[in-house]
């Protein structure tokens, strides 16, 4: 039983960084019904940006700048890549974002190199000589369950950029402009919503949850190029398993991803924990085909 | 009379369909107009075309003396016009006040705003007991009476309705009707209305135009267009 609870503690942990990346791909899907397949890509380049920037300042100021970074890039992508093939069919635009894919790998490849590049933990994460004394020392244990300090670090980070979503969406005029654009763009048009310029924050902030992700990766795995690929495929499948249009729904699908894998590489085998997971996924998906927590698709005549 | 809107020999399509062919017609301060016409006489076009959903290829429209025609529909609204869009389109997943919250998007007065919401109650009570729930779970007409109350919200100074009684049962329809009537009186507030059932609309309005084709066919006021024999043969009988 105890096995089992430090598993589940360590799924969560890994789960939430599944978690944040499914988060950013619900952001644009749910908004525009594209899914976009360069989401890691994107947080793999913009965590090589928070690494230049470490070069010159301290953690923390880095990474918020770096967020801030990553909104700009996202919102550009959206006005120059995206806009131009938006009234074009879904698997265009689709198709495009597997374009910025390649073209974020080969970039990161060219400007940063092959190597993978050193990254703090959460031991580091200071500004000057103040660090948060949460992330320090040995790691966390209540009764036999014990937690890295990574893991804290992460899960801190995890929550913190979801409850400001939350908090966003719910309680802000913007927050509910972007829900209504997202449910109906043309009655959002009608009220006197830019809709155009929803669509760009909501690429933006993407972007910015994604370099969340990225910073919280590299710092468990250090810094490379190739880092996101596997996060990517559990990130989607947690969005997918949440219900794709649903933000609730991706951080519990994505941390479900999480138990799951390491819960099947625990008590099957570790090297098939992505198949186990994924028939676990396959499963959910036949019973509930919007997954978990989507929105039933009614179309009215 | 202070006109409001003015709609001069416009014309519109969608890709290669020709909506509009050369329409033209006025709306003054505190006046509702009819739009009469069968389906695909381009009564919706006309409506999409003042809110900027569609975009003339030539002609002018006009709102308060300024050009509208190449303004975009966010701009459009915040100019003081305000369309209730055919088939409501109510957000149904959000709540009822936050729908009505979304009317006053473009606005920065925010205790005006919360007065407007009052008003906007005490027109339709049904709305003040259901504040708290999703658009979704109220009845067409409540939905209708939504669509209506957001619209109010933006503080327009031109209203657009797009078939307010579609769909609906006919005693609910009369209530709608006599609340949009009460509305343009107390609020001075311009409004055009497209409407199949054309006795409804001319009750209300002072008077009208009837569309066929993408052109205006008819224009006269209500009473005469009550009794014109070939308006009571095609849309009154």
């Amino acid at each position: 039983m105890e096995e089992f609870a430090q598993q589940v503690v360590t799924g969560v942990s890994i789960g939430s960084i599944y978690a944040i990346i499914a988060l950013a791909i619900v952001l644009i899907y749910r908004s525009t019904s594209v899914v976009n397949f360069a989401q890691g890509e994107m947080a793999m380049f913009t965590t090589f940006i928070t690494w230049s920037f470490l070069l010159r300042m301290d953690f923390w100021p880095a990474f918020l700048l770096t967020i801030v970074v990553a909104f700009f890039i996202g919102a550009a992508l959206e006005i120059v890549v995206m806009r131009p093939v938006e009234r074009a069919p879904h698997l265009n635009s689709i198709v495009v974002t597997l374009g910025l894919l390649a073209i974020f790998n080969s970039v990161a490849l060219w400007r940063y190199g092959p190597l993978q590049k050193p990254f703090p933990d959460p031991d580091n994460w200071c500004i000057g000589d103040s660090c948060l004394e949460i992330f320090q020392g040995d790691a966390f244990t209540a009764g036999a369950v014990t937690i890295s300090r990574l893991n804290v670090g992460i899960l801190f980070v995890a929550l913190m950029i979801m409850v400001a979503l939350f908090l966003m969406f719910n309680y802000t005029k913007l927050g509910l402009a972007m829900r209504a654009t997202a449910l109906n763009p043309v009655a959002s048009q009608l009220v006197g919503i830019n809709v155009s310029r929803m669509l760009a924050l909501g690429w933006g902030l993407a972007a910015a949850v994604g370099a969340v992700a990225g910073v919280m990766t590299a710092s468990s795995l250090n810094l490379s190029i190739d880092m996101m690929a596997g996060i990517l495929i559990f990130g989607f499948a947690g969005a997918v398993l949440g219900g794709l249009d649903s933000p609730g729904g991706a951080i519990i699908g994505g941390l479900s991803v999480g138990v799951f894998q390491v819960l099947a590489g625990n008590y099957i085998d570790s090297q098939i924990d992505l198949m186990a997971a994924f028939a676990i996924i396959f499963i959910v998906l036949v019973i509930r085909p919007t997954g978990l927590f989507g929105r039933r698709l009614v179309r009215r005549v | 009379m202070i006109r409001v809107l003015k709609f001069q020999d416009v014309y519109a399509s969608y890709g290669s369909v020709l909506a509009l062919q050369g329409v033209s017609l006025k709306v003054a301060e505190g006046e509702v107009v009819a739009l009469l016409g069968a389906n695909g006489a381009g009564k919706s076009s006309t409506l999409r075309t003042i809110s900027g959903l569609l975009r003339p290829s030539k002609g002018i429209v006009e709102f308060e003396g300024r050009r509208i025609d190449r303004t975009a529909p966010e701009r459009i609204v915040q100019m003081g016009i305000s369309q209730v869009p055919e088939g409501r389109q109510t957000f149904t997943e959000l709540t009822v006040i936050e729908n009505l919250r979304l009317g006053a998007y473009t606005r920065r007065d925010g205790r005006a705003v919360k007065q407007d919401l009052e008003r906007v109650y005490t027109y339709f009570p049904v709305l003040a007991e259901r504040r708290r729930q999703q658009a979704g779970l109220l009845s067409g007409g409540e939905q209708q009476m939504l669509a209506i109350g957001r619209a109010l919200m933006a503080k327009p100074r031109l209203l657009l309705l797009d078939e307010p009684s579609l769909g609906l049962a006919p005693i609910l329809v009369r209530e709608i009707f006599e609340i949009i009537g009460k509305i343009s009186k107390e609020e001075g507030l311009a409004i055009l209305v497209v409407e199949q059932d054309a006795s409804l609309a001319l009750g209300i309005a002072s008077h009208g135009y009837v569309l066929e084709t993408g052109t205006v066919a008819l224009h006269d006021t209500a009473d005469n267009l009550k009794k014109s024999d070939s308006v009571r043969r095609a849309y009154l009988e």
